[in-house]
This record gives structure tokens, sequence and C-alpha cells, in this order.
């Protein structure tokens, strides 16, 4: 079935559709908020908001806007980074600073079994420090350009070709 | 437009994980819908990020979705449970109970019944041991009656009336002198009863010259019930005489107290 008709009957209410679009995103948006609040629990509970969210909000999507993929990873970063600013998160005493999505590559129990993520370690171990750095700002952190090139002290048009290079990269790796 | 140099300006990357204004997303969209190699190159990027971000996922728990599900209070038809039909269940239900309250009730009952028995049963036991006791008594009581009688019908037994005295003719008594074993069996019956301080004292006479011997004192008249008592008496007694004396006797009798006297007809 198209990606658009499953969007529409989502819109629409349809249960069915929704159901089928949470398999198709569910570890991807679980990747994304784990690496953000790095707990199980409460990479679940976000998880869950998530999705509640996405029913609540279907009929402001728009594929002129953008990519639905990327609407649900909007919706799933800012309830993550949300979570990590309340109260109870931070008095957890996470420090989630200094820690990029490799990381959790090197403890790889945690990791889902059921995805190649044993190759994906792999290919991702051979992506330069600075690749890594990119990616983990303006995919998972969800960082603007600028905001991008400021942390990492970088020029504005490097942070754009090299985050470019680097999922060509990736590509290369993971999909061929 | 050069879509080649477009695409290498890493505008896509950015386009998919959200980095551009809603003025470029129009821009990048409008440009897919013409450019199909535009598109292709979305859709992989899209497909490496979605994989990249699914090999840092843990694992995603089924009950997850269900969880979600319930929360937005989806109709589960493909998971909806059997039931059974409801007034079978209940009949079945209902029996039980009741039979379970039955014989519950039973057993409360058979209880109290239990104990209302051995409550009876003790009860009886007791009137039995107060029955036992009280036919222990006659029993005795007989006894000493039969030999009361035996005694008096004896062949050897002299019997002394003693009449009231002086003032006190309503008094009498009677004396049974066995010679035999050297006792008398004073009946003193006929006597009221000892006033509080005073007691009735016996006397053995010989009457020449009048001599008094005390026979004793009964200390016990005014408890016992059958106002016969058994007296040692050595003496060869012409008479028998009783009167009232002083608590503890007298050495020689208050003649004035003296309510019966009766003598020993000779043989």
């Amino acid at each position: 079935m198209q990606l658009e008709t499953l969007i529409s009957q989502f819109q629409n209410k349809d249960e069915k559709a929704f159901e089928q679009l949470y398999h198709m995103y569910k570890e991807s948006m679980h990747g994304v908020i784990y690496n953000i609040v790095r707990d199980h629990d409460i990479a679940e509970e976000v998880m869950q908001d998530v999705f509640i969210k996405a029913w609540n909000k279907a009929s402001t999507y728009n594929s002129s806007k953008g990519r639905f993929f990327t609407w649900l990873l909007n919706i799933a970063r800012n309830a993550a980074i949300d979570k990590t600013r309340s109260k109870a998160f931070k008095n957890s005493g996470k420090n989630l600073n200094a820690e990029f999505f490799v990381d959790i590559l090197e403890t790889s129990d945690n990791l889902n079994t059921k995805t190649d993520a044993i190759g994906v370690k792999g290919f991702v171990k051979k992506l330069a420090k600075t690749c890594i750095e990119v990616i983990e700002l303006l995919y998972f952190k969800g960082y603007t350009q600028k905001e991008a090139s400021e942390t990492l002290d970088m020029p504005l048009g490097t942070i754009k070709t090299r985050n470019r290079n680097c999922i060509k990269e990736l590509r290369h790796m993971l999909l061929e | 437009m050069d879509i080649n140099a477009y695409i290498e300006s890493g505008i896509l990357e950015l386009y998919v994980s959200g980095q551009l204004s809603e003025k470029e997303n129009q821009e990048v969209y409008e440009l897919m819908r013409q450019h199909p190699e535009i598109l292709q190159e979305v859709l992989e990027i899209e497909a490496a990020m979605i994989k990249l971000a699914e090999g840092v996922a843990p694992n995603t728990h089924t009950v997850l979705l269900q969880r979600i599900k319930d929360e937005l209070q989806f109709d589960n038809d493909d998971n909806k449970v059997l039931t059974m039909p409801k007034s079978r269940t209940n009949w079945f239900a209902y029996t039980g109970w009741a039979a379970a309250l039955i014989v519950g009730a039973g057993l409360l009952w058979t209880l109290n019944q239990n104990q209302q028995l051995e409550s009876q049963v003790s009860d009886m036991d007791l009137e039995n041991l107060y029955l036992e006791q009280q036919i222990e008594k006659a029993k005795t009581d007989l006894a000493v009656k039969e030999n009361l009688l035996n005694v008096l019908r004896d062949r050897d037994i002299i019997s002394v009336p003693l009449g009231g005295q002086g003032n006190f003719t309503d008094s009498y008594a009677k004396v049974y002198w066995n010679k035999a074993d050297n006792s008398i069996y004073l009946d003193a019956q006929g006597l009221p009863e000892a006033p509080e301080g005073k007691v009735w004292q016996v006397w053995s006479l010989t009457l020449n010259p009048l001599t008094p011997t005390s026979l004793g004192t009964i200390d016990n008249f005014n408890t016992d019930q059958n106002k016969i008592f058994n007296i040692a008496n050595t003496n060869e007694s012409q008479a028998f005489g009783i009167t009232l004396e002083p608590a503890g006797g007298s050495e020689s009798p208050t003649m004035e107290q003296l309510h019966t006297l009766g003598v020993v007809a000779q043989p």
C-alpha cells in the first residue's frame, strides 16, 4: 500500500492504519527517544506520549510541509527533550551532555535484537568523529544548523555539506 | 536548475531531519514532485536515517502498542475474549453459594445442638450425683433407724418412761436401758430445746438414800435430728432424771429444773 494512502487513512482516524504506521516507525522513534533520555522506562513513557499525540494531532500533518517520518521525528524529539527538562528527570541525576548515539552502540546489550544492530554498530564505528557529532546534533538532537555550527565551532556552510557527506557514507554502509 | 548540485548541497538531509523552514520545505516538496531523482534521494536518506535510529533502539515491547490503544480507547475486535453465557455461569455460582450457605448454617446448628446437649448432660450428671448422695444418706439413715429399732426390740432392754415434773408436765422422755452392754438409749423427743447458755444433764439415781450420779450433759441436743442419745451407764440405777443446767453441767442436779423423772420398774 502506498504510504500516502496509509497516512490519509490514519488522518481519517483509521485504527488499523495507525497500527501499521506504528509498526513502521516504532523502532526508529524508540531509538531517537532512547538516545535522548537514556532510560528504558522513560523512553517507553515518551513513546506512548508520542504516538498518542500523533493520533490526536493527525489532522495537522500535511505532506507539503515535510515527510511523515520527519513530522513524527519532530514530535518524538520534542517530547523526549521536554522530558529531560522536567524536574523529575533532572532530579534523577542523569548527565546527558557528553553522550552520543554511538555510546549506545558501545553498550550493545541494550539494543534491539530484531534489527541488524550488530551490522549498524560495525559501520557506525567506521564513521569519523566529526560525522558522529554532526549527525548526533542535527538528527538525534534536532539542533538547527546555526546551533550545531556554534556548538561544534564550525562554519555554517561546512555543517550542511559535512552532514551531507556523513549521511552519504552511512547510506553506503547501511543500504548497499 | 542543476539537480545534482541541489542534491549535493545537503539540503535534502536537513529536510529529512527537520531543520528547514516552512518555505524551504514547501520548495523541496515541489521539486520532489517534479524531479523523481530528488524524491529518490530523499527516500534513500530517510531509509538510512531510520535504519540508524533503529540501530540504537532498545526492544520495543508489544505491550506498548496495547497501552497506547487502551489509552486511545480503540476497539479491539481481534482481541475480543469469548464470554460464557452469563445466566448459566450465574446459575452455577448462585447454586454454589446457596449450597455453601446451607451447609454452613447446618454446621452452625449442629454445633449449637451439640453444645446444648453437652450442657444438658453436664446438668444431668450433677443431678445424678445429688440423687446418689440423697440415696446414700437415706440408706445410712435407714440403717441407723433399723439399728435403733433392733435395739429397742431387744428382749433384754428395760424401758423406763420419764414423766414431766412440777411445772414441766408437758415434758416427757424414755430411757431404754440395756444392762448387757451397760448403755442406755435416751429418747428425749418430749423435751424442749435447751435455751441459750443451758444444757440438758442426765442423771442416774438410787432411791435409798437418794443419790444422783451424772451420766453427762447432752451437748448436741439442739442439733440432733431424732433426739435419741446413746449414753454409757454402769450404775445400778433405780431411776433416771433430766435437769436443765448451766452450760458445762453441774455437780448435783438443780431440783427446780428437774423436767422429767422415771423410776425403773423392779423385775
